[in-house]
């Protein structure tokens, strides 16, 4: 025992050391490691919904997008008229100093994870009584539903896309936008590990498990399903907010369908990365988020024009031949290495049945 | 936000008018939904997407010289064999299994027939123009474009054609059939797996021709395929399955919120308010099953 905790003591420093040191190893990708973070916190959060609880949502994407709004919208708003930057196309006519700058992304992060998760707890009640296929369809009605009422908001920028902010002018340092989004990335991803670490260790896994493996028998063993799959889904909501506001601030623009509620990409995205690493298990998003990027990002320039073909072949592919994920398989093949113990007999006894 | 409708009566006529034709080309695609949901239990998220494959393939006869008009029957024809070959291909293998599964499958394949439909006709808004005319009516008050009646009436018509077909042939028996209980229709002698084989084609068949005529009466793009997809969905689920003039009353009724809501909101928000209507039907028939769920404790 005493040795599997040392080993997981290297593990984890180790990854910590490596996650400093890659902005400066690879400073060329600064960019594409912040995805990546971003990319990894959003599959691990989807996990809680579709691979802990067995609610597949479509909608996480929604806090994911408010954050992104409510951050840039903050920012800008507590200090010139969000109407009028909105309106000129922003950042000609006002200009953050550096120190208004960092409050309000701070103060705008701060928000984009506070009112996600109000948000997710208010209509927690009424979505997350929808069962099955019926909740799955019924959340990406509302990733998109709120997609479309965002583009038409004129304040937030309408159909035109909101720019926000640009990084401090006066920090004359070329490398420090990058750094900067990167460790904010980091330091979110950190956290969400330590916290989805802290849920597998606790009594609220076992009661998401219970839902999923059937809600009504939970529900009849006095388990009060809706009040778990509620929190449950606030918690994914409150990371999710967050992450969507550092990308907002990363990309630098916001468009209402494409970059904020961005069902095609992100929101699928999502969904394929927990299922594609193995959803209900701690490493598999983690896992399946990295493989994912690493090919998005090699593949997508080989095959410009047909990525979004090859995205939907690999959909159909993953979904279809490999829905258990690579966690899954890798349990199937070494079931020793994740602490099952087979009964020889049992196993032969269901070979023979097949 | 001005409310004009509510000034001129006129307007009302014009958008419950345009409202109730365009609701019946829904129910069309619905009915197609409808009908694989029950026999095959799967949902379609492509079913969008097919929609409007079946207008590009009407478009691309337009573009060769040819009356779009025909496109009601040449382009259910192909996608009747489109249809086919994708159940070969990909839906055999979901058809089984969790409804989850089905829904990420096919949002896959949606994906990709976008895609394709953008490489192959272009990323531009287009209509096939039936140089119909249009009907005045109320003193030139309200305009209906005679496209819209025609599409209207070769919906209605095609799908009491499919009801018939549906009751005395052979097939749709053994569709019915497979749909009350697939073991027992298997043990009895039918070949399931032709059955939904044929379900599916019958499906995009129906997409065809709705898209045909979408491609007449309202615009084409390759990214637009996912709200007929919702509306069908909608429809399905307030009219449940496999009860057609439900399904073409709900349509109606769609068709109807749509053109009002275009009216009061703006066109802006017209496809927001139909996503949002969809997620509004979901949570009400939540509440209301959960009362049921409490009356039967």
């Amino acid at each position: 025992m005493e040795k599997v905790k040392q080993k997981d003591l290297i593990l984890y420093s180790g990854l910590i050391i490596l996650g400093l040191a890659a902005p400066y190893l690879f400073s060329a990708f600064k960019v594409q490691l912040t995805y990546l973070c971003v990319l990894i916190v959003l599959a691990m959060t989807w996990n809680l919904q579709g691979g802990e609880m067995g609610y597949n949502t479509f909608g996480n994407i929604l806090f994911y997008g408010l954050g992104m709004y409510l951050t840039a919208s903050v920012q800008v708003g507590m200090f010139f008229p969000l109407a009028e930057w909105t309106e000129s196309g922003g950042e000609k006519t006002f200009v953050h100093t550096t120190a208004q700058y960092f409050q309000g992304i701070g103060v705008g992060l701060l928000v984009a994870a506070i009112i996600p998760t109000i948000i997710a707890g208010a209509i927690g009640y009424a979505i997350l009584g929808l069962r099955g296929h019926y909740f799955a369809i019924c959340t990406l009605g509302l990733g998109i539903a709120a997609g479309e009422i965002a583009g038409g908001i004129e304040i937030i920028g309408a159909g035109q896309g909101f720019t926000t902010p640009p990084f401090p002018a006066e920090i004359v340092d070329a490398e420090a936008r990058g750094k900067f989004f990167y460790f904010l990335s980091f330091a979110l991803l950190i956290g969400t590990f330590i916290f989805v670490k802290y849920i597998y260790g606790s009594r609220f896994r076992l009661i998401l498990n219970a839902i999923r493996d059937n809600e009504d028998k939970a529900e009849a063993m006095g388990i009060q399903t809706m009040k778990y799959k509620i929190v449950g889904w606030m918690c994914s909501a409150f990371f999710c907010g967050l992450a969507g506001g550092i990308m907002g601030g990363l990309i630098g623009y916001i468009d209402s369908t494409d970059v904020a509620f961005d069902g095609r990409e992100m929101g699928v995205f999502m969904v394929l990365m927990a299922i594609l690493g193995g959803k209900g298990t701690l490493w598999g998003p983690v896992i399946g988020a990295t493989l994912f990027h690493f090919f998005k990002e090699g593949l997508w320039t080989l095959i410009l024009g047909w990525q979004y073909v090859a995205l939907g072949v690999l959909i159909v592919v993953i979904v279809v031949y490999f829905p258990e994920g690579l966690m899954g398989w890798l349990r199937e093949k070494y079931p020793e290495r994740f602490g099952e113990v087979i009964d020889e007999k049992d196993r032969k006894a269901q070979v023979e049945l097949k | 936000m001005d409310f004009l409708i509510f000034k001129a009566p006129m307007l009302m006529v014009q958008a419950s008018l345009d409202g109730i034709l365009l609701g019946i080309l829904f129910a069309l695609i619905a009915y197609g939904m409808a009908l694989q949901w029950g026999v095959m239990n799967i949902i379609n998220i492509a079913q969008g997407d097919l929609v409007i494959l079946g207008g590009y393939i009407a478009y691309t006869i337009y573009l060769w010289g040819i009356h779009p008009a025909w496109g009601v029957i040449i382009s259910p024809i192909i996608m009747f064999f489109v249809g086919w070959g994708l159940y070969k291909l990909v839906i055999n293998k979901v058809v089984d299994r969790d409804l989850f599964i089905s829904i990420l499958a096919t949002f896959g394949i949606a994906i990709v027939f976008q895609q394709l439909m953008n490489f192959i006709f272009g990323a531009d808004v287009v209509v096939a123009q039936s140089e119909y005319g249009t009907t005045m009516l109320f003193d030139n008050s309200v305009t209906l474009p005679n496209s819209k009646i025609f599409s209207a009436f070769i919906s209605v018509l095609y799908a009491v054609a499919l009801v018939i077909y549906m009751r005395k042939s052979k097939l749709g028996r053994a569709i019915r059939a497979t749909a009350q209980n697939a073991r027992a229709a298997k043990i009895l002698g039918v070949d399931t797996e032709k059955v939904y084989a044929a379900t599916f084609g019958i499906n995009a068949a129906l997409c065809g021709i709705a898209g045909a005529l979408i491609s007449i009466t309202l615009t084409l793009h390759p990214y637009v395929g996912l709200p007929y997809t919702v509306r069908s969905f909608m429809i399905v689920i307030v009219a449940g399955l496999g009860n057609l003039p439900a399904v073409a009353v709900s349509g109606m009724g769609l068709g109807l919120f749509e053109e009002f809501a275009d009216y009061i909101l703006g066109t802006e928000f017209r496809i927001g308010a139909v996503f949002l209507l969809l997620v509004l039907i979901l949570v009400y028939r939540r509440f209301k099953l959960s009362r049921k769920r409490e009356y039967l404790k």
